[in-house]
């Protein structure tokens, strides 16, 4: 069952045609993978999925309601949830503190103002952590953390509101090899719960963990597909791959 | 530490009047900074731990004395237990409208745009006050009905001092349990990102117009105060000078501290007073208060506050884990 449906997506900048003509469908508990080059459109049109920017034209249905036009806060409500390409953790609040941010996102302002939900959150804010492998950093500044601890803790901040798609972009992006592959054995389990859409460019990593690809040049859908269809597209293997 | 300067400052508010019981002038001097330290404290509310950029704290504050005042003057009316809550629905009312105009728009405004929205509507009010006959024009109102309690009116002393602390006493616990609370935890990750915010499900700019309204309740409830203190109100009371003195009062005391603005309104109150009393420097003092202001403004940025205590201690933790284990 289709998830998300992104179908003839435009986003023009002045004379900038960014996205032009995007069509795209995720199943449910499928990973997607976004490839292309710097410039192809693969974290715009993330950001237009998540509604960070509105598109020129087209239409977005992510599980079967139309969220083309809605604002961010109530995308996530419905169930997205965007991991932003420049870490965004909130670097002055310890790395409890971000993860409880993103769980009680779900609270009302009467509970939260009485803080209802603090002491029930408690176990689950330990639990995100702790897959995340950061249940020993909890009181420590979210600033203090290293690069790829920073990445770990943003995906857990994303994951922690239990949402139906996950849209990552550069979730890998400064870390060392071995943070990279420790990424994807995090990843990897979430399949049962959450799809997932991730802008990587990290061709090993994306192949690893992802079910489909779609390779975007110049805001065009190069081809869909399995990896293995992808791989063994001629088009996509001498226009495009070679060059990420 | 926090807490420590938290209980001290109280402590030394309540023992003040035993202390000060002979010397009235001085009596009035600190009520005046207990009333003043509320308007100081809704600005902290607004951009100490909201990120909201007010320079119209003096609209609600001018136009709540205003209020009670009027109240005063035309129903021969100014019990106590009706005019503070009133004027703090007035403050409240007008920074909700407000905030339907500068924050709940469709687009998430810029902290310009609601800085000199509020600045405009500060100056706006002032210029339309001070051309209104009804409300005493430019020489705005004088002899206000006194504030009472049944018979009892309340003249300045230790009386009005002791209201003037129970008012700042229950505002500021009143704000700790926000600020402390879990919606907080929501302002202080807005003050940091507001669009990451938007991305977990929060309605951002409702939280912002929350704490404005809030805070707009806090400056009305001090400029009844004042007035009824003053026994004055007039046009400066809720223009752009005033709204600016409280951001100066807060910056200087340390903002997103809630004692930060009651420790910046009595530091620069009380050096005013020492200034201008002392007869060597009697003509230039304002000079020597501007340059004392500039050195704390611009070589400490985190105010008095941030000499004493840390940025991780000022913020604090949200979370129930320290409580329970």
């Amino acid at each position: 069952m289709a998830l998300l449906r992104v179908s003839a997506v435009t986003k023009v900048y002045g004379p900038l045609k960014a996205l032009d003509g995007i069509d795209l469908t995720v199943e449910a508990g499928t990973f997607h993978g976004l490839i292309g080059p710097n410039g192809s459109g693969k974290s715009t049109l993330l950001k237009a999925i998540a509604g960070a920017h509105l598109p020129t034209t087209g239409s977005i249905l992510f599980d079967d309601t139309d969220i083309t036009a809605m604002p961010p806060y109530q995308r996530a409500r419905n169930g997205l949830s965007l991991k932003f390409q420049i870490t965004a953790v909130l670097t002055e609040l310890s790395v409890y503190d971000n993860v409880l941010l993103a769980l009680q996102s779900a609270e009302g302002y009467g509970a939260l103002l009485r803080s209802r939900s603090r002491q029930r959150l408690d176990a689950e804010v330990m639990q995100a952590l702790e897959r995340f492998r950061l249940a020993d950093r909890a009181d420590d500044l979210a600033g203090e953390l290293s690069h790829g601890e920073q990445q770990w803790l943003e995906i857990a901040m994303a994951l922690a509101p239990r949402p139906k798609l996950l849209l990552l972009d550069e979730p890998t992006g400064g870390m060392s090899p071995e943070e990279r592959r420790v990424t994807g054995e995090l990843l990897t389990p979430i399949k049962q719960d959450c799809a997932l859409v991730i802008v990587e460019h990290d061709l090993d990593f994306i192949k690893n963990i992802c079910d489909r690809l779609t390779v975007l040049d110049q805001g065009r859908v190069l081809g869909t597909g399995t990896v293995a269809e992808i791989e063994g597209d001629a088009r996509v293997q001498e226009i495009y791959t070679r060059r990420v | 530490m926090l807490p420590v300067i938290e209980l001290a400052v109280f402590a030394a508010l309540v023992v003040t009047p035993f202390l000060l019981a002979d010397r009235t002038d001085l009596i009035t001097l600190v009520t005046n900074v207990i009333i003043l330290s509320l308007l100081a404290l809704s600005f902290d509310l607004c951009w100490g731990f909201s990120g909201i950029m007010s320079f119209g704290q003096a609209l609600f504050f001018g136009v709540a004395g205003y209020v009670v005042a009027l109240v005063g003057r035309d129903l021969e009316f100014s019990q106590l237990w009706a005019t503070l809550p009133l004027a703090m629905l007035v403050g409240g009312l007008l920074a909700a409208g407000l905030a339907v105009f500068l924050l709940l728009g469709k687009r998430t405004p810029s902290s310009i745009f609601v800085a000199f929205g509020t600045l405009t509507g500060a100056y706006a009010a002032e210029r339309l006050v001070a051309g209104w006959q009804y409300v005493g024009a430019g020489n705005g109102l004088s002899a206000i009905r006194l504030m009472a309690f049944g018979d009892y009116e309340f003249v300045e002393g230790v009386e009005f001092y002791a209201v003037a602390l129970a008012a700042l006493a229950l505002v500021y616990a009143a704000s700790r349990y926000l600020v402390r609370s879990q919606m907080g935890l929501v302002l202080a990750g807005m003050r940091q990102n507001e669009e990451r915010l938007a991305f977990f499900g929060y309605r951002v700019q409702v939280f912002k117009a929350l704490v404005f309204s809030f805070a707009g309740m806090i400056a009305g409830l001090s400029g009844a105060l004042y007035s009824y203190h003053q026994g004055f109100t007039g046009p400066s009371n809720l223009g752009p000078g005033l709204s600016t003195t409280a951001v100066i009062y807060c910056l200087f005391g340390g903002s997103g501290t809630l004692i930060g603005p009651v420790i910046g309104t009595a530091a620069i109150e009380v050096l005013s007073y020492v200034l201008a009393d002392t007869d060597a420097i009697r003509q230039f003092w304002p000079v020597i208060l501007g340059v004392v202001l500039l050195v704390v403004v611009a070589f400490q940025p985190s105010g008095l506050l941030g000499l004493l205590v840390s940025s991780r201690e000022r913020i604090g933790s949200y979370g129930a884990r320290k409580a329970v284990r």
